[in-house]
């Protein structure tokens, strides 16, 4: 116990007096994002909200500096959490309005990774804290949580392929929690009967995540300005 | 028998009651889709508050497909009274025209006569059902276009793919069909005791009324006699559009989620016509006729 | 032709017809007499299958009705109290629809002609609706006949009709009977009707037969119908009532008596009235169905009294 208690504010003295070098990280990390200008990505989404049944389908999602973000369904329509999908990495650290602070080492996913809290220093920042879970070595953000104030939290997790290179992950996992849902019986005019939850499943219920798994990109081929109206 | 049912249909076709239902359907219609075409993004912002703060949609959630579903959601409520208006006055006009005694001094069974009647208001219900499916889908179709349909369950939103939607409105309005000759079945036999149309007409629809509000109301003891009323089952078209999910809560396409709901509800439907039916022509061939 | 044994439909509380039998045979004009609710419309309707006998047997062209009912059906043609039609409908296509139903092969020229036997061919294609009374009579008739039945029955066809109107039917009837060779059954109230027509009669009443015989037969021109006037008819009552070979039946409605005696008598019975200084004001002979059907159907032969 007391090894995990001197561990622990060791852990802590250190993060504190490399809160500077968080900042180079993510510096580092921005200047890899910051490669990609535009893309173009294709891929398949799934939304896994409980009281969605969403199909998987076809979306486009197309991307331009510095905050510029549109998800298109294929033909159809898509359901996305408001405000969510759009806060893309890049628009996560962007600029330098925020303070760094080393919040000691974790794993994701088997991956040794540091833990990075950001506190947004402009007034109007919707974003009140975020966390980012970064992979030193590939200078990967592999993980992402964020408290707003308007759009509730969420949490992102990447996972990262061919297209490494460029910070671009091959698939995205984004969960967020759904205000209890309930239809006026009134206007719905079903008659289906009311299946007895649990209070586990209503927890469940409570948190939804939409997923997308890339598999092309088109990068810094110019996109037009139209698209994203 | 097939020389019976041509002299019914054409007995059917050519009183101008028949065409009452065609028109008000029509009419009815029309100007929901007139009102959905003007106003239908208020409608359905309307209709989804609860989610649209949560979510943004991102495409044509007004399209053919649901405004189909808010038609059939609005109009099966309704065109049982429509299917009465005929059914109910199948052998009761008769009676009541004092064309009955002479009709059942021509060389037919009453058997072969009973039959021939129920499936010439059978292929009235049929038609009617055509109609409603040309108006409500294939115009709206034309008229709104096509694209997923977003629908709300009670405690869940379903998203159905545009590709995997239409063969759902075509089991649906199976369904509606076998629901609708439950009605026309009932009001069939009702027919049997009256001497006026009007009895028998209203009587079906009470008693639909009747069973309706026991079947939409959540009341325990209601709730233990709702699986013994054929109203409760009539609703089951709906369960066409709730697909299943898979284990990452994905819908499946061409999957419904409780298809023994359908098949339970459609036997229930056929025992109901198959009975009324049965009933019909076993007091039917002992009925004295004294009209 | 027809033949009915003991046959009986009984309601929950009344008996409509009670064990009746009778004999229809081939070109018989059959009179079936009985004032309204005698049983004749019970009656017919279970010679069409409409209503079940509750026991008894029928036999139509030497079948059971029951076993044989739809080839019995196909060769009877009837109007069954009002000629009620698809008022919806023209009158060429009300003919056109049930003679399909009767199972024949329909052609434009059948249907026309069956109009014009009935005097609707101008009318044809005009809507029920717009109908008299005595033109849907004629049309029930039409329908009845479009698919050359051997057998007629027609219920009260005179019902409702003006005094052509009944001309017409009766001259129908005649035809069929005299010119087609055609069996018909003909129920009515209005006997001096049937009297014209009928070749056999068969009075119910309750239910039950009271006669059954020829028209001739039963008419038996020696037994005479008597309206009487006098001066005096109480007096004259008095008279009647000591005689054996009088019976008075009942007044009449204005004031006159009705007697039952035999021709022969009749000369005495004058005498006798003036010898009592009764002045006979008129003694006229009646010899009408409608006073034959009274006289059966009067069960309590009792001498009436005057009113005044």
């Amino acid at each position: 116990m007391k090894y995990l208690i001197a561990a622990l504010l060791c852990l802590q003295f250190h993060s504190i007096s490399y809160g500077q070098d968080m900042m180079e990280l993510i510096k580092k990390v921005k200047a890899k994002l910051d490669q990609v200008n535009d893309y173009v990505a294709e891929g398949n989404m799934k939304t896994d909200v409980a009281f969605i049944k969403a199909p998987v389908g076809k979306v486009k999602v197309y991307y331009k500096k510095p905050n510029r973000f549109k998800l298109k369904r294929d033909g159809g329509i898509s359901i996305l959490p408001k405000g969510g999908v759009t806060v893309n990495m890049s628009t996560l650290i962007e600029g330098d309005a925020f303070l760094a602070l080393a919040a000691g080492d974790a794993e994701v996913n088997h991956v040794k990774v540091k833990v990075v809290k950001l506190i947004p220093t402009a007034q109007n920042s919707d974003i009140v804290l975020s966390t980012l879970y970064i992979d030193v070595a590939r200078l990967l953000i592999l993980k992402a949580s964020t408290t707003t104030k308007e759009n509730g939290s969420f949490e992102i997790e990447m996972n990262y392929g061919k297209y490494e290179s460029y910070g671009l992950p091959d698939k995205l996992n984004f969960s967020f929690n759904t205000k209890d849902y309930k239809m006026p019986k009134g206007i719905a005019l079903e008659f289906d009967d009311e299946e007895k939850q649990t209070e586990a499943e209503k927890i469940r219920r409570k948190k939804g995540s939409v997923q997308i798994n890339y598999s092309k990109y088109t990068i810094n081929q110019g996109i037009a300005e139209s698209l994203f109206k | 028998m097939f020389q019976l049912l041509q002299i019914e249909l054409y007995k059917i076709f050519r009183r101008p009651r028949t065409y009452i239902s065609f028109a008000a359907i029509t009419a009815l219609i029309g100007i929901i889709q007139l009102g959905l075409l003007r106003d239908g993004t208020a409608y359905v912002e309307f209709m989804m508050t609860n989610v649209m703060q949560t979510f943004s949609f991102d495409g044509k959630i007004l399209n053919g497909y649901l405004v189909c579903y808010v038609l059939l959601q609005l109009l099966l409520v309704h065109v049982p009274l429509l299917i009465a208006l005929v059914a109910a006055d199948m052998v009761s006009g008769e009676a009541n025209m004092g064309t009955l005694r002479l009709l059942l001094t021509k060389p037919f069974s009453r058997t072969e006569f009973l039959l021939a009647k129920f499936m010439a208001s059978a292929i009235y219900t049929f038609l009617l059902l055509v109609w409603i499916a040309f108006l409500a889908l294939f115009v709206s179709m034309f008229m709104f276009g096509t694209d997923d349909m977003v629908i709300q369950k009670t405690n869940y939103i379903v998203q159905l793919p545009v590709q995997d939607v239409f063969w759902r409105y075509t089991g649906a309005f199976c369904f509606a069909f076998l629901a609708m000759l439950t009605v026309s079945a009932l009001g069939f036999f009702l027919s049997l005791f009256a001497e006026n149309s009007i009895g028998p007409i209203v009587t079906t629809m009470s008693v639909i009324i009747f069973f309706t509000i026991l079947s939409t109301m959540s009341i325990p003891l209601f709730q233990k006699i709702q699986p013994f009323l054929f109203t409760t089952h009539m609703v089951n078209w709906k369960e066409f559009f709730d697909p299943k999910v898979n284990a990452d809560n994905a819908i499946i396409i061409g999957s419904i989620q409780k298809p023994g709901r359908i098949i339970t509800s459609s036997l229930v439907l056929v025992a109901h016509v198959v009975g009324f039916v049965v009933a019909s022509i076993v007091l039917f061939r002992k009925k004295d006729i004294l009209s | 032709m027809i033949k009915v044994s003991n046959l009986t439909k009984q309601y929950k509380r009344n008996t409509a017809v009670s064990d009746l039998s009778f004999t229809v045979n081939q070109g018989d004009v059959y009179g079936f007499l009985g004032q309204n609710g005698a049983g004749k419309s019970t009656t017919i309707r279970m010679l069409l299958t409409l209503i079940t006998p509750t026991s008894g047997n029928i036999e139509i062209f030497g079948m059971n009705l029951q076993e044989n009912r739809t080839d019995i059906l196909r060769q009877i043609g009837a109007v069954v109290e009002k000629p009620d039609v698809y008022k919806y409908l023209s009158a060429y296509e009300n003919v056109s629809l049930f003679a399909r139903m009767s199972g024949i092969k329909v052609s434009d020229k059948l249907i026309k002609n069956q109009l014009e036997v009935v005097g609707l061919a101008d009318r044809s294609k005009d809507i029920v609706t717009t109908f008299s009374q005595g033109m849907k009579q004629r049309l029930g008739i039409a329908i009845a006949l479009v698919h050359n039945p051997k057998l007629i029955i027609l219920d009260e066809p005179t019902n409702g009709l003006d005094p052509q109107g009944i001309a017409d039917v009766r001259n129908l009837i005649l035809s069929l009977s005299n010119e087609m060779g055609k069996t018909v059954v003909v129920s009515s109230h209005l006997l001096s009707e049937i009297e014209q027509v009928a070749s056999r009669l068969l009075i119910i009443d309750k239910g039950k037969k009271l006669v059954e015989g020829s028209t001739q037969e039963l008419l038996d021109p020696a037994q005479t119908m008597i309206e009487l006037d006098t001066a005096d008819n109480i007096a004259a009552l008095d008279k009647l009532a000591q005689s054996e070979w009088a019976t008075a039946l009942q007044p009449e409605r204005n004031g006159k008596l009705l007697l039952k005696m035999h021709k022969n008598n009749i000369p005495e019975l004058h005498k006798g009235l003036v010898a009592l200084d009764i002045a006979v004001i008129s003694l006229q002979p009646r010899h009408s169905l409608e006073d034959y059907f009274l006289q059966i159907t009067t069960t309590n032969q009792h001498v009436p009294t005057f009113a005044n």
